[in-house]
């Protein structure tokens, strides 16, 4: 019974160092869609977060500062993709590819231009990294602090998801950036500026999956090595195709993820399967659920098609 | 004047133009950190153009990225995007290490088998996920990204299985036999003076004009690109929509498996154990989109990629870092990407001038 | 019914002088004047690419006139955008609406000027009130909570109009209100119209129909080609004359065809129910024949199930139950290529979508049911000096213009030589039968009557013709026989030469022939 309670509590703590990566990650990658514009470039995105997030928590010392740094990497080349693809009218899913190929080049370029040819940066000491709540109230392994003493923004990043789905269906500019991406010709008849929106939610973006990154050098490992992100920005993308393109249901994909990975963290240490095949399971899970139970995804009318301004 | 307006109007010329704001960007970066671009890339080309031996390298490491390239443009042209080139190649490395290892085979007879079985594994990789699609609606770049993930797995789990993994230790297979090996015999290869140079690049140019001439040619390339420009005019004129798109796919896959096998029986000779995907899928993308989706064109595009990722690991040489050529690739892709808008500028550009 | 003005002669609301747009080297609008006045119901005729939406674009703010004045209430006006033409109380209704599918009538009608609390959250309830009174005011019925997809296309409209009286506009731009609306909408229309003008609103009317124009507008100004005609008083002209001026010669509505007599039974279609894409049952046992040599006009509001019936028909659709036989063949739920195969080809209602591959070359398109046949292929080999000679015939024989266009993508034709060239392929297919479903729609004056000529040509030929269309028109001049569709039901059948528009009009509402 015992033994129950700590793996629970176990599952639940590796559960909540798997998900808010790809929660931010989704998020984000919520109102670029829900705008209409395709991002698979969140990977590149969270990449380059994790690299200046660990950086400048290498240079500030301070976890939060760092942590929005990373948000604001990821951000700017949120905006090369918005430029992109909104100005410049380019196909999205090469955009998306190139800022890919850009994030994780430029971040291991720098790396290696700033730590003397290094692929990794130095590690941090935990002062620089996020700050854990709890820190020492529960006894080290037990229940409580498994569950309760993890990174604050393991909580906040719920919260978060909340203000995105409030934002999404209760503000003006949530109800403009569906729109946008439904019929952009008919929020520009009525003067919204579909660009604005656009730009807006694709910043945005960027900026939530460079804040997803930046969680994983600041708060899940100390430092930036080449496979931080390692696919993260693709499932993330999966989350919200899953998640039918809302923030509840891309919440409710990211901690389906979340805790497959945290099964395969657990069950990993018991060495009785490979772990390898253990690591499949949140793909396959994927697969059948949507084989199941989700069936056709509906993304938005205008997703993924360059809207040109009549002038 | 009309010459003038001939290379305006070619994507040829955007291109070349692309690469050559992609280098000038990299340029920049490598100034930042310090480094001289004239040492930086007078070492790339050095690298790529001093010896024959290297010309023949830069072919060895453009073969797989042709393969992917082409799996990618073929998939363009007839509108589904493969973004699971990735998976497919994995499979089809595995498929043809597999059979190299376990399977006696006479040589030749040997690595058609492992071929085949390449393109099998890479097609039925693509086939599932097409077969996902018009079943069931699901998003094919979901299931791509998935599947991807899921090859990965799949090949470090059949590395460690006992009876191919290496004895003694280390994170990869067995070789696999000689009989199953491509390269080229010694001769040659002494006359290149290059010992890993195999046939895998030969391979993949009859691939690309096989590929040429089923897309511009024939019946089937005529059925598979109308369904990729208009699904629903195709179905309106009585072609099977649904087969295809699974046609589409599974050929896409087989060649992103052909990559996976000449990879494996002519260069590594075995599988590692996979630390992170290794990207050639993607590569396959950019190679795609630099030849324009056209499959001649992915030669040279895959040749000028492989000599970017050849040259580029012999940038350490120099302290610079290799990845320079990532933000390089990074940006020519997006400046392909907006190469109309550029068109459309430098026309009326011209135009006014004309005018004027 | 007969229209009384409410025309305020001394107040000039909009004057728009001397505009000219132009789209690279193409001219869309040539120096064209308007004045409006305050409860002026201001019609616009032209044909289609006349210009008359590019000039409704360009005083709604969305395009930027490329010379020329705008005077709002008598002062100049320079809009940088439809926001500024909205703070001048202009709004405009699109002939495609402009209404977001998955959002609410209320948030449809608020977007972009939502009430709000605190500046960010929008007010849901004070928005549905805002709604209510609104339409209450005008005598305009929508559900404020109903989703867009759910709702009819007549109420569609109305949420349109609302969208525009919600932003406080004093004048109104319809763009072709009429289109897609039975007749009894239309003159429900034409009631909110006389409301809002009433109420010293101004109505600028954008439209090809003479008879509404006559019905219900003061004035008219005539546009041919991007050039101003003339501006007239409605009171003082007739039909023939706005269509002449239209035109620019005389117009011979009337199609000539001979007289014939039909044959055996080519389509025939009993007890077909089937659904639509909601799973919501839209054919409720249709029953239909088409016979040899006559031509059976198909007319309806859209959205009765026209469109499942031809999908049905042509294959691209599966039909829950009931029978069709073409020529005593089954051809019940087959697929496209077998139903081409027992003797049925088509015109498609959406030529960019189901006619063509617009980015392939004319040449394939006009080969695209017969690429594997020789003397197109041999042995999966394409043969390409067969597939060009074959093109530059049917194109030299449907006069699809420009000639030499053989290899390039069709979809840098004109949509009337578009539309010649799914002519070209369907009619020289040699089948039993042609469904034409809106075979004219978008087409200028000419191509109607060249489509129209094509028409008749295969009922003369003794081929069977199935005509779907939505403009009441088109049906009664080429049907020898009209068939009324209500609510998936055939509701009505009158010999063509006998129909009566009222009648018609009032089958198409749903009311039974026997009952009027």
């Amino acid at each position: 019974m015992g033994s129950l309670v700590t793996n629970l509590g176990l599952l639940i703590n590796a559960t909540l160092i798997a998900t808010p990566p790809l929660l931010f990650a989704g998020l984000g990658s919520c109102f670029s869609e829900r705008s209409g514009v395709v991002n698979i470039g969140i990977e590149g995105m969270m990449t380059i977060g994790a690299f200046t997030g660990a950086v400048a928590g290498l240079y500030t010392g301070n976890g939060w500062i760092a942590f929005l740094c990373g948000g604001l990497a990821g951000a700017i080349l949120g905006l090369i993709h918005a430029i992109v693809c909104i100005s410049f009218h380019a196909d999205q899913t090469i955009a998306g590819t190139a800022i890919n190929f850009l994030g994780s080049g430029l971040a291991l370029f720098l790396c290696k231009a700033l730590f003397d040819n290094s692929s990794d940066t130095p590690a941090l000491d935990t002062t620089s990294k996020l700050p854990k709540i709890f820190e020492g109230v529960f006894p080290v392994g037990s229940f409580g602090s498994n569950v309760l003493n993890v990174y604050g923004v393991a909580y906040l990043v719920f919260v978060l998801a909340f203000v995105c789905w409030f934002v999404f269906y209760k503000t003006k500019f949530g109800s403009h950036l569906r729109a946008v991406g439904e019929h952009p010709e008919a929020c520009e008849s009525i003067g919204i500026d579909v660009y604005r929106v656009r730009y807006t939610c694709v910043i945005l973006s960027g900026f939530m999956a460079g804040l997803g990154g930046a969680f994983v050098t600041l708060a899940t490992i100390n430092q930036f090595r080449p496979n931080v992100i390692v696919g993260q920005g693709f499932i993330a993308i999966a989350a919200v195709i899953f998640g039918k393109f809302t923030p509840h249901g891309t919440t409710w994909a990211c901690l389906l993820f979340g805790l497959c990975s945290g099964i395969k963290t657990l069950a990993s240490m018991s060495n009785t399967v490979s772990p390898n095949l253990i690591s499949m399971i949140p793909y396959v899970v994927t697969i059948i659920a949507l084989i199941l139970f989700v069936g056709r995804a509906n993304a938005p009318a205008a997703n993924g098609k360059p809207f040109v301004k009549a002038r | 004047m009309k010459t003038k307006k001939g290379i305006l109007d070619s994507n040829l010329f955007y291109t070349i133009l692309a690469i050559v704001i992609g280098f000038a960007i990299g340029a920049i970066f490598l100034l930042i950190a310090g480094i001289s671009p004239a040492v930086a890339y007078g070492k790339l080309i050095d690298s790529v153009f001093s010896k024959p031996k290297y010309m023949v390298w830069t072919l060895v490491y453009a073969a797989p990225v042709i393969f992917t390239g082409l799996s990618v443009a073929f998939s363009f042209r007839t509108g589904v995007f493969n973004i699971g080139a990735e998976g497919q190649y994995i499979v089809g490395s595995v498929a043809a290490c597999v059979i190299g290892i376990l399977v006696p085979l006479p040589p030749v007879i040997h690595p058609l088998v492992c071929i085949l079985a390449a393109a099998g594994a890479g097609c039925l990789w693509s086939l599932i996920v097409g077969v996902l699609k018009t079943k069931r609606g699901i998003h094919e770049v979901l299931s791509f990204i998935m599947f991807n993930w899921i090859a990965y797995y799949l090949q470090n789990y059949i590395v460690n299985i006992p009876i191919i993994h290496k004895k003694g230790g280390g994170e990869a297979t067995e070789n696999i036999k000689d009989t199953a090996r491509i390269i080229f015999p010694d001769g040659i290869m002494k006359a290149l003076d290059c010992t890993g140079a195999h046939w895998g690049f030969i391979f993949a140019v009859i691939a690309a004009i096989i590929i040429f001439i089923i897309i511009e040619k024939t019946t089937l390339g005529y059925e598979l690109k109308a369904v990729g420009f208009n699904k629903n005019a195709a179905e309106f004129a009585g072609i099977n929509v649904n087969r295809s798109m699974l046609t589409a796919l599974g050929i896409s896959g087989a060649l992103a498996g052909l990559g996976g096998a000449v990879q494996t029986l002519g260069m590594a000779g075995r599988l590692p154990q996979l630390a992170a995907q290794e990207g050639y899928g993607f590569e396959g993308i950019t190679v795609a989109l630099i030849a324009g989706s056209n499959p001649l064109g992915c030669i040279f595009s895959g040749i000028f990629y492989g000599a970017m990722k050849y040259g580029g690991s012999k940038l350490t040489m120099v302290k610079a870092p290799s990845e320079v050529v990532n933000i390089i690739m990074g940006c020519v892709i997006i400046f392909i990407a907006i190469s109309q808008v550029f068109k459309a500028i430098f026309t009326s550009i011209g135009k006014k001038r004309k005018e004027a | 019914m007969s229209h009384q003005s409410h025309m305020d002669k001394n107040t000039m609301v909009i004057e728009m002088r001397d505009i000219v747009k132009k789209f690279g080297d193409f001219t869309a609008n040539d120096h064209i004047n308007l004045t409006l006045h305050k409860g002026e119901v201001h019609a616009i005729l032209g044909e289609n690419g006349a210009g008359k939406s590019t000039l409704m674009n360009v005083l709604c703010g969305l395009y930027h006139p490329t010379s020329g004045q705008i005077f709002v209430d008598g002062k100049e006006v320079h809009m940088n955008g439809p926001r500024d033409a909205i703070d001048l109380g202009i709004g405009m209704v699109h002939q495609h609406f402009m209404l977001i599918q998955p959002f609410t009538v209320t948030d449809n009608i608020i977007l972009g000027i939502e009430p709000t609390k605190a500046g960010v959250v929008v007010d849901e309830k004070l928005a549905r009130q805002k709604v209510l009174e609104l339409s209450e005011r005008y005598g305009m019925k929508v559900d404020p909570d109903a989703r867009i997809e759910d709702i009819s296309v007549g109420m569609q409209q109305r949420v349109e109009i609302l969208k525009v009286l919600y932003r406080g506009s004093k004048v109104l731009i319809l763009d072709e209100p009429t289109a897609s609306l039975t007749p009894q909408e239309i003159d429900e229309l034409m009631q909110i119209i006389d409301n809002l003008t009433k109420d010293g609103k101004s109505v600028i009317l954008i439209t090809h129909k003479l008879k509404e124009i006559k019905a219900c507008s003061d004035t008219c100004t005539v546009i041919r080609q991007g050039k101003y005609i003339k501006t007239v008083n409605v009171a003082d002209v007739d039909e023939n004359e706005m269509a002449a001026m239209m035109v620019g010669r005389d117009v011979n509505f009337k199609v000539e065809k001979k007289a014939m007599t039909p044959g055996d039974v080519v389509l025939d279609i009993k007890d077909l129910h089937a659904k639509d894409y909601r799973g919501i049952e839209i054919l409720r046992g249709l029953d239909l024949n088409v016979r040899k040599g006559e031509i059976v006009g198909l007319c309806g509001v859209d959205g009765n199930g026209q469109t499942e019936l031809v999908e049905v028909l042509t294959g691209l659709k599966k039909a829950e139950s009931g029978s069709i036989t073409m020529l005593g063949q089954d051809v019940f739920n087959k697929t496209p290529h077998e139903v081409f195969e027992a003797g049925v080809s088509s015109i498609p209602a959406d030529r960019q979508k189901h006619g063509l591959v617009l980015d392939f070359s004319v040449e394939d398109n006009l080969i695209v049911q017969h690429y594997d046949e020789a003397p197109f292929s041999k042995h999966g080999i394409l043969d390409r000096s067969v597939i060009r000679s074959n093109a530059t015939d049917l194109m030299e024989k449907f006069d699809v213009r420009p000639r030499g266009a053989e290899g390039k993508p069709a979809g840098t034709l004109s949509g009337g030589n578009q539309q010649k060239v799914i002519i070209a392929r369907e009619v020289t297919n040699d089948k039993d039968l042609l469904i034409a479903f809106n075979p004219t729609r978008g087409l200028d004056v000419g191509a109607i009557e060249f489509v129209h000529k094509y028409i008749v040509d295969q009922r003369n030929k003794g081929r069977a013709v199935l005509l779907v269309s939505f403009e009441l028109d088109e049906i009664m001049s080429l049907s020898d026989r009209i068939e009324v569709i209500f609510d998936g039901e055939i509701t009505g059948s009158v010999a063509g030469a006998d129909a009566d528009e009222k009648e018609l009009g009032f089958m198409m509402a749903g009311g039974k022939k026997n009952e009027n």
